[in-house]
């Protein structure tokens, strides 16, 4: 198991050092960085010397190794439209982005899970029935128009919520947090629903299923042969069972919910990265799209690692089909 | 191993025609090739969803709209020349005070008549999505068919850029791509060139799902008996895999390409509502929602409201279309 960790292990730096390639690539091939970092009147002496500085004379392949190592250490140059170091860019922007996904896949998991639980037990009421309608719904509709629909409701026709910002916020170290004042809750109740409501569907459909299955299985029978309340089958037996994958699931979707973050970032207004992003694709702001790209490559590759690592770790009858060369 | 996949047999039959000497003489096969169509299993349980004839008749109808706006729509929503400022913000289905007009979808600030915009976004919606859809086909079954087919490092590279890529939600990788060609491409010639970029984008983005249907289609197709005697007779590969391997995987690839369709429009209005799409000088439905939404709070829902319903009913109603294809056609595409 130790090598299939291993093995593990250095695929995923290989996906990295890729998506590292690509994001040199942009970095380097998309328009001139000397262009974008001088003004129109400077001197071509001058431009030389920052060619140099910026050590874009030298060969190919040893500026993409200093790329590399650069970002390793969470250096990515600098912003062309803000002037200052992309990291600290990002870094500004991170706590907004990553409150935002976790209160998001937060509300998916609960409502989520009880819509499921509730739909596999009521299987034919009406209830039920509007939750599978609801769901259609979730995943057939643009995202930025349920957004813009939330604020049509709440925002202009009833006034209750904020349409735009975190509201106040509180400095925490070097993070700030929206959670800890009433604006800031109020202000990120429908952008995590926005963002959330995807993978809310896709959790209720899973549980859903789930149960439907678990509750046919021989030792529900025999629970109820026990004489075990409702109660205690429901959730103590069936539902437990069906955590598992949800959980994987809904930790899978973790990137993609940092990923599709940049569109409610955009219809809420939300300081964070996905907003930076947006702002950097219209202005073609290069090493922001580009630190980016390696931000969201290392988290997709950090959670798929932790969940084939956690899998061979809790499920022993996956380590031999594992031994297979990929 | 179930020999063709049912999607691919309607290809296979009208490829020989009704005058193939095996074929049984059936009253089917004495009908002319419509009425036949009509028959068939496909156009029965299409006959048999009334939600499906829905979908069609709405998709139909916006398609033409969309195709023949010019020839529809009361004014070029475009042409400056023909907008009356005097007529700005007259909501739908009233009298505007100065000119007396009216507009069923309402206007907009610059006195633009709703109904026409809505018809010429989605002229261009459906443009950048059916163009990015015949792009993303393309390149998806070429790779596909080639990994499929070679095996050995082809395939280990081509699937493995898939996998990668398809770890990444396709919006991003759009995004990322029209970031790159706006780099690329001179500041002067860019507004022309933003619907090829945003086909491109869209279109690369979505590849990866068609390679890899392809390819394991492929893969089931490649040890049956009829293309060992096709490799036996001399072929070369290019020919079998072109005249004979790629006609039984048309089934899934026209499934995923129906879906793809309805998430290639949500893709584009996206892009165009983040505002790295369409300009408002030619919008597409996303940038007209984009326009939309900053009269939202003043009380013009009218401006936002009709798009965003267009879009809607497009995408769903493809959306259904695909599904139901899905169901019909039955591919193993799970």
């Amino acid at each position: 198991m130790i090598a299939f960790i291993i093995r593990r292990i250095l695929q995923a730096i290989g996906v990295l050092i890729a998506v590292g390639l690509i994001a040199f690539s942009m970095f380097r091939f998309a328009g001139d960085p000397v262009n974008q970092l001088v003004g129109i009147d400077t001197p071509a002496a001058e431009r030389e010397a920052l060619r140099q500085a910026l050590g874009l004379d030298d060969p190919v392949p040893l500026q993409f190794a200093r790329y590399i190592v650069e970002a390793a250490q969470f250096d990515f140059g600098i912003s062309y439209q803000f002037r200052q170091p992309v990291s600290d860019l990002l870094a500004s922007r991170a706590p907004a982005t990553l409150e935002l996904a976790v209160v998001a896949t937060i509300f998916a998991l609960v409502v989520g899970i009880l819509m499921g639980v509730y739909s596999a037990l009521r299987r034919d009421t009406a209830l039920a029935k509007a939750f599978q309608a609801v769901s259609l719904i979730g995943i057939s509709l643009p995202t930025f128009l349920i957004g813009i629909l939330l604020i049509y409701v709440f925002s202009v026709s009833l006034g209750w919520l904020p349409s735009f910002g975190r509201g106040e916020t509180v400095r925490l170290g070097g993070w700030t947090t929206g959670l800890l004042t009433g604006s800031g809750w109020a202000a990120i109740v429908m952008p995590a629903v926005t963002l959330g409501l995807f993978q809310m569907t896709l959790i209720m459909r899973l549980v859903r299923a789930e149960m439907l299955e678990v509750l046919r299985t021989d030792y529900i029978r025999f629970a109820r042969a026990r004489g075990l309340t409702n109660r205690a089958i429901h959730f103590g037996h069936a539902l437990k069972n069906t955590l598992v994958p949800v959980i994987t699931v809904a930790g899978l979707q973790f990137g993609s919910v940092i990923a599709f973050a940049i569109i409610t970032e955009t219809v809420f207004q939300w300081p964070g990265m996905g907003l930076l992003f947006v702002q950097a694709v219209q202005n073609v702001d290069i090493p922001i799209m580009a630190a980016y790209l390696m931000f969201v490559g290392a988290i997709f590759v950090f959670i798929n690692l932790v969940v084939d690592i956690l899998y061979t770790i809790v499920d022993p009858r996956l380590r031999s089909s594992l031994r297979a060369p990929t | 191993m179930a020999d063709t996949t049912p999607g691919s047999k309607p290809v296979v039959d009208t490829a020989h025609g009704p005058t193939t000497g095996d074929m049984i003489e059936t009253p089917a096969a004495r009908m002319g090739v419509l009425a036949r169509a009509w028959d068939s299993d496909v156009a029965y349980s299409f006959r048999r969803s009334p939600v499906t004839i829905l979908s069609a008749l709405v998709a139909l109808t916006m398609i033409l709209a969309a195709v023949f706006a010019p020839l529809i729509a009361p004014q070029d929503p475009f042409d400056a020349s023909q907008l009356n400022l005097m007529d700005g913000f007259t909501p739908p289905g009233e009298v505007n005070e100065f000119t007396g007009n009216t507009y069923v979808f309402g206007t907009d600030p610059q006195g633009r008549d709703m109904f026409s915009a809505v018809f010429y976004g989605a002229r261009v919606s459906l443009l950048v999505g059916v163009a990015s859809v015949l792009f993303s086909l393309t390149v998806g079954v070429t790779l596909g068919l080639l990994a499929g087919y070679l095996g050995g490092r082809t395939e280990a590279l081509i699937m493995r850029v898939a996998d990668i890529q398809l770890s990444f939600p396709a919006i991003l990788v759009a995004l990322l791509v029209f970031g790159i060609a706006r780099g690329v491409i001179p500041p002067a010639q860019q507004e022309q060139a933003t619907l090829f970029v945003l086909i491109l984008a869209i279109g690369i983005s979505n590849w990866a799902q068609y390679a890899r249907t392809v390819r394991a289609t492929t893969l089931v197709e490649k040890s049956k008996v009829y293309v060992d005697a096709a490799r036996l007779i001399g072929l070369k590969p290019f020919v079998v895999m072109v005249k004979h391997v790629l006609p039984n995987v048309t089934g899934p690839v026209l499934v995923i390409a129906t879906i793809n369709l309805a998430l290639a429009i949500i893709e584009e209005a996206t892009l165009s509502f983040l505002g790295a799409g369409m300009p408002p000088t030619q919008p597409s439905l996303g940038t007209l929602i984009r326009i939309g939404q900053q009269f939202l709070f003043s009380g013009e829902w009218w401006i936002l409201f009709f798009p965003a319903m267009a879009l809607v009913l497009l995408a769903l109603s493809i959306n259904l279309l695909g599904d139901w294809l899905r169901d019909a056609l039955n591919p193993k595409l799970r």
